[in-house]
């Protein structure tokens, strides 16, 4: 292995790999920051360009712009309140009350620390743990996929803390949601009322979208009259190091959350959407200040960020291993390997050994690289909202929400569908409902219920088919995780009293 | 500025109008691939295989766009509504065009609709263990799911080709078998590596894939796999069972003659590529010759097949 690693070295030191990286970097950035273009879809964009390179090259491109989509994701969500990608969904919780502040610069800059330390994790997962952590991914079987669905659920009762009751009835509202189109087993259609259209279901980007975006928008148009710009610039001297210090002195957030995104990767079919969320759920639990969640606070963002890009490295453990992608642009990875004819398994490892470290390394390097691509685009992103005035920032939100919902399956019946879920979001927000939970129920339905119908069917070999459910550790495990995360805002008031007594001496 | 619009506006015109008169010398511009399943999946991966060899027999670029969902029932109904200039062309499954509408309500599309140009190759099913297993032949396997009745067997989407040739393979077996559909073929690959399930009916392509962790027991073909040369097909093992899944390319209702022919050369001549040939049979992929003539055969004859085995099963739509 040291061999190899340093022949990788050995490979990457050149200029045009490095221009390479940085290219890469601005690319996915780009597309990560604008809503509808997933990290999935950056990867399969820029698939015919690798054609033309090595098939080194032309992974090491694809880490790149995978690495930095995830991050990208962030700006849009702490600037104008709407996950770029799906794995930033949580990052609006905090990213966007800091930035209304006008802490928007700080905001991203936290994001950026925080993903690059995050990245870096997941990949040194990949390099050194990788055989071992894929067999993880192999224990976890329908019943298992069904009880990791209930325990995202149980999320909820820490997302919508101020409000359990509505924030329960906006999970299942997404799970509704989820249930429209082609069921997952079984092939039945259900609830298109007629439409063809309606057979692929709701995507999960489109409704995201509509959920955050436009009742953004809508907010903005509705107060443009008192506020001509949608946040104001406090510019501070020494920001950038004071910001550093601040996040570096968040290790536990920072490794917990990074660990949990390296496992939640490492399973295939979940990936960072999963991750930012069960990271930002695990900070509120393990904080002294629960309540300060949604506030615009920095362990919210350092949870969310540092978790999707731990996903990355984690993504590809059971993919270089095993040839199984964990999160779904490692599936567009693997069709580019396919077609180079190098097959995931072993063999990459040995007689292939030193395209697979050239890579890992490469996305090393990538990871470090996103501080200086990040603050650099960041910084200008920051001004170009802060300076646009918000009736030129709304429309152009809608205009970029019009064609990343079209984008995302090349379909006009997508945007009719975002436009329709955005008014019901807009009404919805006013009624007291977040779009937290409602995207959260919406995520987690299909694998919930293709692991419950599969589960029961492979039951049907035990004497009683539900026992299925209660078999494996993995699924104890995750059952007193729910019933732990479900209770938690309960302990939480009572934990909260007592630390106020005490609270005197702990420091937030 | 109104002079910069009316400007662009005129040029889009102008662009618009001669595109439209300039059938004849088809093609003059990008083509667009649509591939209705995810990229990275296999339908992507052999139009993949094909996309730099069909710009070079057509002289222009081949642009890949995926309309993915419904099991690709949501880009085939898109084709129905396809300007058919031959500008656009999808990427077609069988059985699914023909499944699709005979079981649900209103898929989009009806079979008629999607008009081949094109069948390349043909992906038969395989019944897959783990290799490490004790069912070591087709033998063995018959022997275990006679002793476990409702053996759970893993295998892609429903109805589908995995899933119809799990229930015909049980009857010319005389088993009790338990499909269980997996969202894909190879989300259901784990599941498999981690003994959630026994044994897979899936594709060639993925006994392909995986050589040190899958036993293919046996091939749904009339013959062996390329890729696979030492497992038998189940027709040498006595069981009369052959299923699988095809994949070609279509054009909208309504393509001019001429559009079509130009189309089916060149996919013709790219199938004839060495290259291309190579890759698509070492990935576990039969390659198949129909062209748009036999096309039209092979799926109305498919059609008839699949009308009687849904309506045995009760699975047609009523």
């Amino acid at each position: 292995m040291i061999e190899a690693l340093s022949g990788a070295l050995h490979h990457i030191f050149t200029v045009k790999i490095f221009l390479m990286i940085i290219a890469g970097l601005f690319g996915g950035l780009l597309t990560g920051a604008l809503p509808g273009l997933t990290a999935t879809m950056a990867v399969a964009l820029l698939v015919p360009f690798t054609f033309t390179m090595e098939p080194t090259e032309g992974l090491i491109v694809l880490g790149a712009i995978y690495m930095s989509s995830i991050y990208g994701g962030s700006f849009s969500a702490i600037l104008v309140n709407t996950p770029g990608t799906p794995s930033s969904i949580g990052t609006t919780f905090d990213g966007y009350p800091m930035a209304k502040r006008g802490e928007g610069d700080r905001a991203v800059l936290i994001a950026t620390f925080a993903s690059v330390y995050g990245g870096i994790i997941g990949v040194l997962f990949l390099l050194f743990l990788a055989p071992p952590l894929a067999k993880v991914a192999l224990k976890f079987g329908p019943p298992e996929y069904f009880w990791m669905a209930v325990f995202g659920i149980t999320i909820i009762s820490s997302l919508a803390s101020k409000n359990i009751i509505k924030g329960f009835i906006g999970g299942a509202i997404g799970l509704l949601i989820s249930t429209i189109g082609i069921a997952p087993i079984g092939g039945d259609v259900r609830f298109t009322a007629g439409f063809s259209q309606l057979q692929g279901g709701i995507e999960l980007i489109v409704a995201l979208i509509g959920f955050f975006c436009i009742p953004e928008a809508l907010t903005m148009i509705g107060q443009r009259g008192k506020k001509f710009h949608l946040t104001e610039a406090k510019r501070k001297k020494g920001i950038f190091l004071q910001t550093f210090k601040d996040v570096m002195k968040k290790q536990g957030n920072l490794l917990r959350s990074s660990i949990l995104g390296t496992i939640v990767g490492i399973l295939p079919g979940a990936g960072g959407s999963i991750a930012n969320l069960v990271a930002y759920n695990e900070a509120v639990r393990v904080s002294k200040e629960p309540e300060k969640f949604g506030t615009g606070i920095i362990d919210g963002i350092i949870a969310t960020e540092s978790s999707n890009n731990a996903v990355v490295g984690g993504g590809m453990i059971p993919l270089v291993t095993l040839g199984i992608p964990g999160a779904p642009p490692d599936a567009v990875l693997y069709g580019v390997l396919l077609l180079q004819g190098l097959r995931p398994g072993p063999e990459l490892f040995t007689t292939h050994s030193h395209v697979i470290y050239t890579f890992i390394i490469s996305l090393f390097f990538a990871t470090i690289f996103m501080l200086p691509v990040g603050v650099i685009a960041g910084k200008v992103l920051h001004k170009t909202v802060v300076r646009l005035p918000v009736r030129f920032l709304a429309p152009l939100i809608i205009f970029l929400t019009i064609i990343g919902s079209y984008s995302i399956r090349n379909n006009i019946t997508d945007v009719y569908i975002m436009l329709t879920l955005g008014v019901l979001g807009y009404i919805l927000k006013r009624l007291g409902f977040h779009p937290g939970p409602i995207t959260l129920g919406l995520i987690l339905g299909p694998i919930g219920e293709a692991g419950f119908v599969q589960a029961l069917l492979i039951g049907e070999m035990l004497p009683n088919k539900w026992m299925i459910f209660f078999k494996s550790p993995i699924s104890w495990i995750l059952i007193i995780l729910s019933l732990l995360s479900l209770s938690w805002p309960l302990f939480a008031k009572k934990l909260a009293k007592e630390w106020k007594v005490k609270g005197d001496e702990v420091e937030g | 500025m109104k002079k910069f619009f009316l400007l662009l506006s005129l040029t889009i015109f102008c662009i618009a109008t001669v595109s439209g008169i300039a059938l004849a010398k088809y093609p003059e511009k990008a083509i667009t691939y649509v591939i209705c399943f995810n990229p990275g999946g296999e339908s992507d991966i052999t139009a993949r295989i094909q996309q730099k060899p069909l710009e070079k027999v057509l002289g222009v670029p081949i642009i890949m766009v995926y309309k993915k969902g419904g099991g690709g029932a949501v880009g085939w109904s898109e084709l129905t509504r396809t300007k058919p200039d031959g500008y656009t062309i999808f990427g077609t499954n069988l059985p699914h065009i023909i499944v699709q509408p005979l079981t649900r309500k209103n898929a989009g599309y009806k079979t008629e609709q999607i008009h081949n140009v094109y069948i390349f190759e043909f992906t038969p099913n395989v019944l897959a263990v783990k290799k490490d297993s004790e069912i070591k032949t087709l033998k063995d396997f018959v022997e275990y799911a006679k002793k476990h009745p409702n053996l759970p067997v893993g295998g892609s989407g429903q109805p589908s080709a995995n899933s119809l040739g799990t229930v015909e393979f049980s009857k010319v077996a005389n088993l009790k078998l338990n499909y269980i559909s997996f969202t894909g073929s190879g989300a259901a690959v784990p599941a498999l590596f981690g003994g959630h399930v026994k044994a897979l009916m899936t594709y060639t392509s993925m006994a392909a894939r995986y050589p040190d962790k899958m036993r293919a027991l046996a091939v749904a073909a009339e013959k062996r796999a390329k890729a696979l040369p030492d497992v038998p097909t189940f027709k040498e093992l006595g069981y009369n069972y052959v299923e699988g899944a095809y994949r070609g390319a279509a054009v909208p209702p309504g393509t001019p003659e001429n559009v079509r022919k130009v189309l089916e050369k060149a996919f013709e001549k790219v199938n004839h590529d060495p290259t291309v040939i190579k890759k698509m049979e070492d990935l576990g992929f039969i390659m198949e010759y129909y062209g748009e003539a036999e096309s039209k055969k092979l799926v109305d004859k498919l059609t008839v097949y699949y009308r009687n085995l849904l309506k045995e099963l009760g699975l047609l739509k009523k």
